[in-house]
């Protein structure tokens, strides 16, 4: 969690769209023919950067700049595709899921139930890194149990769909769910060890006098406004990332074509077991959104790094960050802050080893 | 009339401080904007979500920059 993290921060206050609400069955069939046109161009993409590479640009299908540009002409625009329909997508869903809401939703949780709870609206709930402290207070002061608490705080930043949809495009779907899944799987997990070891008295005793105030009712949205969110979304993620994905993988092409493939073999491959812990102790301090890191990511992988080092890393550097320290020590003692980081750390390292045995 | 920005002082809450003032000056009306960047502060008027922001009190829009139009609206609406 960075301050520049793109991530999940958009909400659902007062939106002041007016004017007549699209009748349903009108905005039903224009939906579906923008999702059409939306597939109709995702298949199109692979003959026409072939086209476009050696019809349109005089090059050669064998030499290494035509498979570079082919490259290059594929991927971007495929991730563009994917990540407008996922962002659109998860900017609808959150409509559904404010931080009041969510916070109600697991005030009345038992731990185990809470922890896995919270590590799924985690991924849904939007909120931007500068609102982790407010939101750490909210929930506490609410009633949510320590542990249940982290297991959202950890998987709100981790199981970013960014870095999903980066990762599906440009790995697959395997790759994908096993980071989604082992995202969501270390929030748990830790949440759930914090909670055991009965951290409480470890939280900054302003904080619990801090008044909780009762929430003012929500006006419910219609499904104009759900939609509305969904293209700000896109408008602000897409809007935002585009160049550090066209950078990542204008990178990643350059490579595709001309290094060696192990390169970074020996130094971050899959015999190499101390790269595991090397890779976690160098994210911490490091910290970027998941577009900058995600071609990093590819770049490396591509020179011969093991897949579960080089997603390690990335963890890592999303998930875990000097400034959050900072930010959140305003609020938690010094030894809660080291075993947050330690249980985190851990869990990345499990996923790490798991990856690299697994592919 | 005091119009109030909550937030930490991330990129989005010094947005959020700009378009206020840039509606302000538009409008040629006066205010007083305050920034409230203390954390303790914040969590005590009951913003779990930055950048939020009160007008006279009330609370407008939490977690997200405002919209010049939105602020607009704000502004020449019963405050």
């Amino acid at each position: 969690m960075s301050p520049e993290t793109v991530g999940p921060a958009r909400c659902a206050c007062g939106h002041a769209e007016k004017g007549a609400a699209p009748r349903p069955a009108r905005a039903w069939l224009q939906g579906s023919a923008i999702l059409l046109l939306w597939l109709a161009a995702y298949l199109s993409l692979a003959p026409l950067a072939r086209w476009a590479a050696y019809r349109l640009l005089p090059l050669a299908p064998q030499t290494h700049l035509g498979s570079s540009v082919e490259f290059l002409l594929y991927e971007f625009p495929k991730v563009l595709l994917l990540l407008t329909l996922i962002v659109f997508i998860m900017g609808i869903i959150r409509s559904f899921f404010t931080p009041q809401r969510t916070r109600s939703i697991l005030a009345g949780q038992r731990e185990s139930v809470g922890n896995v709870l919270a590590a799924l609206l985690g991924i849904v709930t939007p909120f931007c890194s500068c609102s982790a402290v407010p939101l750490f207070i909210g929930f506490v002061t609410a009633g949510v149990p320590l542990g249940v608490t982290f297991s959202f705080l950890i998987s709100a930043p981790m199981v970013n769909e960014v870095a999903l949809v980066l990762l599906f495009g440009l790995f697959g779907w395997k790759v994908a769910a096993l980071y989604a899944g082992t995202g969501v799987a270390i929030a748990i997990a830790a949440g759930w060890t914090i909670g055991r070891l009965k951290m409480e008295g470890q939280v900054e005793d302003w904080v619990y006098k801090a008044r909780a105030t009762a929430d003012a009712p929500e006006g419910s949205q219609q499904w104009p406004q759900r939609v509305a969110a969904g293209r700000e979304a896109v408008c602000d993620i897409v809007g935002m990332v585009w160049p550090y994905i066209l950078a990542g993988i204008a990178v990643g092409a350059g490579i595709h074509g001309y290094v060696p493939q192990d390169f970074m073999a020996a130094l971050m491959g899959k015999d190499a077991w101390w790269s595991v812990p090397v890779a976690v102790a160098l994210g911490i301090p490091m910290y970027s959104n998941a577009a900058g890191i995600v071609p990093v990511i590819l770049a490396l992988i591509e020179k011969g790094a093991a897949l579960g080092t080089a997603l390690a890393f990335m963890m890592s550097v999303i998930g875990l960050s000097l400034p959050e320290a900072i930010i959140l020590r305003k609020v938690l003692k010094p030894k809660l802050i080291a075993v947050f980081f330690g249980v985190v750390g851990a869990g990345i390292l499990v996923v790490g080893y798991l990856f690299n045995f697994i592919f | 009339m005091k119009i109030e920005i909550f937030g930490t002082g991330c990129p989005k809450c010094h947005t959020a401080e700009k378009v206020i003032r840039e509606v302000l000056t538009e409008m040629r009306q006066d205010a007083e904007v305050v920034k409230i960047t203390d954390i303790q502060q914040i969590v005590e008027r009951g913003v779990m979500w930055t950048p939020a922001v009160m007008i006279d009190g009330r609370k407008v829009c939490e977690g997200k920059v405002p919209t010049a139009a939105m602020v607009k609206e704000w502004l020449s609406g019963p405050a």
